[in-house]
């Protein structure tokens, strides 16, 4: 059976059709604010339930609550606030209702609770367990605005998503992984082309569950990375020729990572539990940037939470060992260190940016296709 | 901001039992470990309740969505 949502019920925050016809012909009526595409994004995810039991941006008693104890006042665990910022009251008030634009696009009528204050280093310290502004979600929270809104919302319209074809929102991939009698689904999070380190873990972690959803994100891009079409030509190719018909799911999910290393890593097990899956692979240095955590770290925080209602399933770093001609890992590898290549990011990357092939134990020769045939696959 | 606490009443024994057993563990009081396994223990509760269903009509809608996608036959 799929995972319960978590706090119990699938949050779906869509406006009526009849009530979308009324409030956009009122549209004027409601004060207005701009709002940043995380926040666009964040409101996407509260409406459809990839954040449930959220039903709106956290007030102040909320967010202390996940700062301090990472989880909500009613104990469920939650660990990233999801918050929106505005830079003053502007012409609203609690206890109004607004209308959330981004782009000059209505997108949510939400409900005012609360405006309040925030402390962001505090913030920084407790979310990323750092306040250095060269970490970049620290660096986003000191650019936030002042103030914070929290309150319930209502979706009026769906932001553009030129990834229509690959977004499937919690309510279908619990009747999808249902329909296909899938008990246990693992969870594969991704923001690159597959290597066979990854598809390693995935296919290790398929052997003890029914089914497989590789869940990519996409979102915000930097200099460097892949470009989302890119990752999921790859992964059909990956699919096509390398894994049993109808072992996995190929679905994007839009998010802007925080790199909050391991409270993020227990958010993103949340989103996915929320999306009907029972289990969630988290390796190393997951969600972490830098050095800022220890490559482990992100495993450990789930200790915390016996009550998250996902299991974690935890990976070492696969990599390819020259002695045993096979990709392994430190549980299963005795050989030393100069017989290891590992599957570095970059140094794929660079590969590619050379035109180089890069070996076969690092990229199936599909996937390299893939990457070749985009005239620039990079951002 | 500090989180709310009840007191709750246990046998005197069952403290003295987890008391030894809590000297074992990472936990740093009994408190710290009943909250941690009664946590678990509702979790696992809450999992067995009766699951709230789509309607038929959303159910149909969805399916021809991921039939329409591929994702189903």
């Amino acid at each position: 059976m799929v995972s319960k949502p978590h706090g119990g019920k699938l949050v779906r925050k869509l406006m009526a059709s009849r009530t979308r016809e009324r409030v956009l012909e009122e549209i004027n009526e409601f004060p207005r604010i701009e709002i940043s595409e995380r926040v666009a994004i964040d409101l996407e995810n509260i409406a459809h339930g990839v954040y449930s039991p959220l039903s709106g941006f956290l007030c102040s008693d909320e967010l202390e609550n996940v700062l301090e104890y990472m989880r909500l006042p009613n104990d469920i665990p939650w660990t990233i606030p999801i918050i929106l910022d505005v830079a003053d009251r502007g012409e609203f008030d609690e206890g109004d209702a607004i209308v959330l634009y981004h782009h000059g696009q209505a997108l949510a009528r939400m409900y005012i609770d609360e405006i309040y204050g925030f402390d962001k280093s505090y913030l920084a310290e407790k979310v990323f367990g750092t306040k250095n502004v060269e970490h970049p979600g620290v660096a986003k929270v000191y650019r936030m605005e002042n103030l914070l809104i929290g309150g319930e919302i209502e979706l009026i319209s769906e932001i553009p998503n030129k990834f229509e074809r690959y977004t499937l929102r919690p309510i279908e991939t619990r009747v999808l992984f249902r329909e296909r009698k899938w008990e246990s689904v693992v969870a594969f999070q991704t923001r690159n082309v597959p290597h066979l380190g990854h598809e390693y873990i995935q296919k290790s972690a398929l052997m003890f569950v029914d089914g497989l959803f590789v869940n990519p994100v996409v979102g915000r891009k930097k200099s460097g990375d892949y470009k989302d079409e890119v990752i999921l030509q790859a992964y059909e190719k990956l699919f096509e020729h390398y894994f049993p018909k109808n072992a996995a799911v190929l679905a994007i999910v839009r998010y802007e990572m925080r790199y909050a290393g391991p409270r993020e890593a227990v958010h993103h097990a949340i989103m996915r539990k929320n999306f009907g899956c029972t289990h969630f692979i988290v390796g190393r240095d997951h969600a972490g940037v830098g050095n800022y955590y220890k490559p482990y770290d992100a495993q450990e925080i789930f200790n915390e939470f016996p009550d998250l209602g996902i299991t974690p399933m935890f990976f070492w770093e696969f990599f390819y060992c020259r002695r045993c001609q096979a990709i392994v890992n430190e549980r299963i590898c005795p050989h030393s260190d100069k017989y290891r290549e590992r599957f570095s990011g970059t140094k794929i990357r660079e590969m590619l940016r050379r035109g180089e092939k890069p070996p076969e134990y690092f990229l199936r020769p599909e996937v390299y296709q893939v990457v070749k045939n985009f005239r620039d696959p990079f951002v | 901001m500090s989180e709310k606490y009840v007191a709750v009443e246990i046998p005197q024994e069952l403290y003295e039992r987890i008391q030894k057993r809590v000297q074992e563990t990472e936990f740093g009081s009994v408190s710290e470990y009943v909250t941690y396994v009664l946590r678990e223990v509702l979790a696992s509760l809450e999992e067995e309740e009766e699951e709230e269903v789509f309607t038929e009509e959303e159910e149909e809608k969805v399916k021809e969505r991921l039939r329409a996608l591929g994702y189903l036959d």
